[in-house]
């Protein structure tokens, strides 16, 4: 059985990371995420947690150390954020390229400059190429969960890929929420001990990293690719197993208050709370808002976006971060290409909110719904994304 | 006087026949780095995990479907060798705790070129040394970036002329000197660092294993001498890094527990334009560009014979 | 007829090479434009022409004698160079 308390989320992460048994961790202090690897320092000091904690001196080192320790055989993970994140870049392509089960903890913040060390998704959106699965979590529950869940959805034999689980920088962070703390044993009844596929052995030499000649890399990248569209199936298989297990449930893209709604928002992270209350006013009014939420941002979940929407008028994608020059946001971008090819799709319409920290308020979603309401009414098109509350 | 001249009894039996580095890989005629692995490995053993860095040796060993080697190997990057080594080497020390890894002692070797090691890898190393873990870096140095086609980098010696350091009307080739970096591994006060050349083979064997059986961070730094970058003719590879040794270019010296002792001393070194004249790098240099690198050579040599000496003192 | 090339299923994941030392198949004897040849007269069997080879490519015969594994010599010479007997010399290659 579990306990239930209240706890600050990025404490939560740490104890979800020291319930799955970690083996290596390796980390560098930046903001939001540092009180997640202050925690597990703390708790393999204090014995609560054995394991190796490597405080490397940069995060390119830290994410490095992990596909040294997760190819010689040992359950890995770290946490980042923004620059750290960027840094790491190069290393996110070769640990998915190398198959290797590692799990990170993101908390979400803007990439400078200016230097901003409060919260928006262009960190983790710049890496959205890089072959990891990729969730998002809105609530601190989440966050516990998801951190748990990663492990063993990277170290499926059928995934054999690294996992991001996305927190918003100080926004979940930092804040203290109520939740549920599985017991040891529950933990291990779920997540067995890591079976490495690879793995560094002297009794059965292998070579990992070699150079793929033309000849070869496109067969391994269509290999790897493979592996992180199937690994969908494996991920709803895993969710199904966790909530016969804890009673949660996890969806690819989450659904509120959608039936026989005209408009929706959508939006990945902690600002669906807001949303949330946003549309509960909105429908207090009569106003037929529904609210989707991105929870598994790679693999896409095509179809269940699709299904999401199906029969609306409007989709207002709101995204946390710009791609500058480009369509606006990363997620609206990816909406509208996977409408693209419908015979019936609704209008979509993009927004900027909450970059560098800048709260989004139930005012913001407000506008968000009256603007899309009033593009669809013009017969859609206009601009292709508006930024919310940026003064002129 | 050089080792093996010291030694005519030259013992192969002493040695592993095992070849670790397997013959059939990539590496150019003479190639002074497979030959230093070659060797390495040979005293390093089969129970040893290999973390290289991208460059000519990652390149000549691992051809998918060809591999080079017969121990474990993982490439990752170029710049993280040490990194990479730190996470095998904290996993496989947990993994032992709890019972899911042999328990024999496995020697865990980052390998890296000059510029792996010097430049774009300097941080990942310095991380690693300063966090003490148990492994030996190994920088099989042949003093430019050959893999990309002999560019200039911090292990380039004066007066050598790359690709991007070309000897020209205005210019004598590489104008700074060449980085030291076996004195910035030490200044991690390390345990164990060496400089080694595998023209030396029992020097460059018992300094592996002496690496290999020091517990905490070792540093070998290996003189592989490269007939493609320096020009020279292929049969010559063991012939340069013993004159590199014998004019005082590159000493052969140990550091233990901070105590620095030389290996091989002259006492009378050879002129270093005995190095050079068999390197078409050094090809365009003139009489006043040789004097200075004799006096470089010169003043870093005589430095090092005092750093022995009052070193030794401190043992009396 | 060309040969049919292994399709994405069939590369092991990651492209690992679980074949130890696999190059050993590649002939890099053909690479060398001289060989070496050992005149056994003079030849003290002192191996210090295996321990200098880049590649690996000399071996310990029954008798006592190192022999040239001519599939892998490079044809580098720097055995013949380096013994100290000149027991060994670099003729031409013939192809």
């Amino acid at each position: 059985m579990g306990i239930r308390t209240g706890m600050e989320v990025s404490i939560a992460i740490s104890e979800a990371v020291k319930l799955s048994r970690a083996e290596v961790i390796a980390a560098y202090p930046i903001t939001p995420q540092t009180h997640i690897v202050e925690e597990l320092a703390r708790m393999v000091a204090d014995g609560e947690l054995d394991a190796k904690f490597i405080m490397v001196e940069s995060e390119h080192s830290a994410m490095s150390a992990c596909i040294g320790a997760a190819a010689a055989g040992a359950r890995s993970f770290t946490a980042t954020a923004a620059q750290g994140l960027a840094l790491m870049h190069e290393m996110l392509y070769i640990a998915s390229g190398l198959r290797l089960p590692v799990v990170m903890a993101v908390a979400n913040r803007a990439m400078s400059a200016p230097l901003s060390i409060w919260g928006d998704h262009s960190d983790i959106m710049a890496e959205r190429d890089s072959g990891w699965i990729q969730l998002f979590a809105e609530t601190g529950q989440d966050a516990f969960d998801l951190t748990i869940q990663a492990f063993r959805i990277a170290e499926d034999e059928r995934v054999s890929l690294p996992v991001v689980v996305n927190i918003d920088g100080f926004t979940l962070s930092h804040v203290i929420e109520p939740l549920e703390i599985e017991s040891q044993e529950d933990v291990d009844r779920f997540l067995p001990p890591f079976k490495p596929v690879i793995q560094l052995d002297p009794d059965k030499p292998i070579s990992i990293g070699p150079v793929g000649f033309p000849e070869i890399y496109t067969e391994i990248k269509k290999q790897q690719n493979v592996a992180l569209v199937e690994s969908y199936k494996v991920i709803r298989e895993i969710w199904n197993e966790f909530r016969d297990m804890f009673g949660r449930e996890y969806h690819p893209v989450e659904s509120y208050r959608t039936e026989d709604a005209e408009i929706l928002i959508h939006i990945a992270g902690s600002t669906a709370g807001t949303a949330r209350i946003a549309v509960d006013m909105l429908r207090e009014k009569g106003e037929k808002v529904g609210l989707i939420r991105t929870r598994l941002w790679r693999p896409y979940p095509f179809e269940d976006m699709k299904k999401a929407v199906a029969g609306v008028k409007a989709v207002a994608a709101v995204d946390r971060c710009l791609s500058f020059g480009g369509q606006g946001g990363p997620m609206c971008s990816e909406l509208k290409s996977a409408m693209y090819n419908l015979e019936e799709k609704p209008f979509i319409a993009g927004f900027i909110a909450g970059l560098g920290g800048r709260d989004i308020t139930i005012e913001d979603f407000f506008t968000i719904v009256k603007e899309t309401k009033k593009m669809l009414e013009e017969g859609g098109g206009g601009e292709e994304y508006r930024m919310i509350g940026v003064r002129e | 006087m050089p080792q093996e001249k010291q030694h005519p009894g030259f013992i192969p039996r002493l040695i592993s026949p095992r070849e670790l580095f397997a013959e059939g890989n990539r590496g150019c005629q003479g190639c002074g780095e497979a030959l230093a692995i070659r060797q390495i490995l040979k005293a390093a053993g089969p129970d040893t995990i290999v973390c290289s860095a991208t460059g000519c040796v990652e390149i000549i060993s691992s051809p998918y479907p060809e591999t080079a080697w017969r121990v474990p190997w993982i490439h990752v990057a170029f710049e993280n060798a040490a990194a990479v080594a730190s996470g095998v080497e904290a996993a496989i020390k947990i993994l032992k705790k709890r019972g899911r890894y042999h328990d024999r002692k496995i020697n865990i070797i980052a390998l890296a070129g000059d510029g792996g090691t010097a430049d774009i890898g300097l941080q990942a190393l310095s991380g690693a040394f300063e966090r003490r873990h148990d492994f030996t870096y190994i920088c099989t140095d042949n003093e430019a970036y050959m893999n990309t086609g002999i560019q200039r980098s911090s292990a380039t010696p004066y007066g050598a002329s790359t690709t991007t350091s070309p000897a020209g009307k205005e210019s004598i080739g590489q104008t700074t000197p060449k980085k030291d970096m076996p004195m910035i591994a030490a200044a991690h006060d390390i345990p164990y660092v060496a400089t080694c050349c595998p023209s030396y083979p029992m020097d460059l064997l018992a300094k592996a294993a002496k690496a290999f059986n020091t517990e905490g961070p070792s540093y070998l730094h290996v003189l592989s001498p490269c007939p493609t970058g320096w020009r020279h003719e292929s049969h010559l590879t063991v012939e340069i890094g013993r004159l590199a040794v014998e004019t005082g270019v590159f000493p052969l010296y140990e550091i233990i527990e901070g105590r620095l002792k030389m290996n091989v001393v002259m006492e009378k070194r050879k002129p270093v334009k005995e190095y050079l004249k068999h390197q078409g790098r050094f090809r365009h240099l003139g009489p006043d560009e040789i004097e200075e690198i004799q006096r470089i050579v010169d003043e870093k040599y005589v430095r090092l014979l005092r750093r022995a000496e009052f070193d030794r003192s401190l043992e009396r | 007829m060309t040969e049919k090339k292994p399709g994405w299923k069939e590369y092991p994941l990651a492209a690992v090479i679980s074949k130890p030392g696999s190059c050993t198949y590649h002939n890099t004897g053909d690479w060398k434009t001289m060989r070496p040849v050992r005149d056994d007269s003079k030849c003290d069997k002192c191996g210090f022409c295996w321990i200098i080879c880049p590649d690996a490519a000399l071996f310990m015969g029954e008798d006592g004698y190192y022999e040239v594994d001519l599939y892998h010599c490079k044809g580098c010479g720097i055995c013949a160079h380096e013994c100290k007997k000149s027991a060994i010399r670099m003729i031409p290659e013939e192809h």
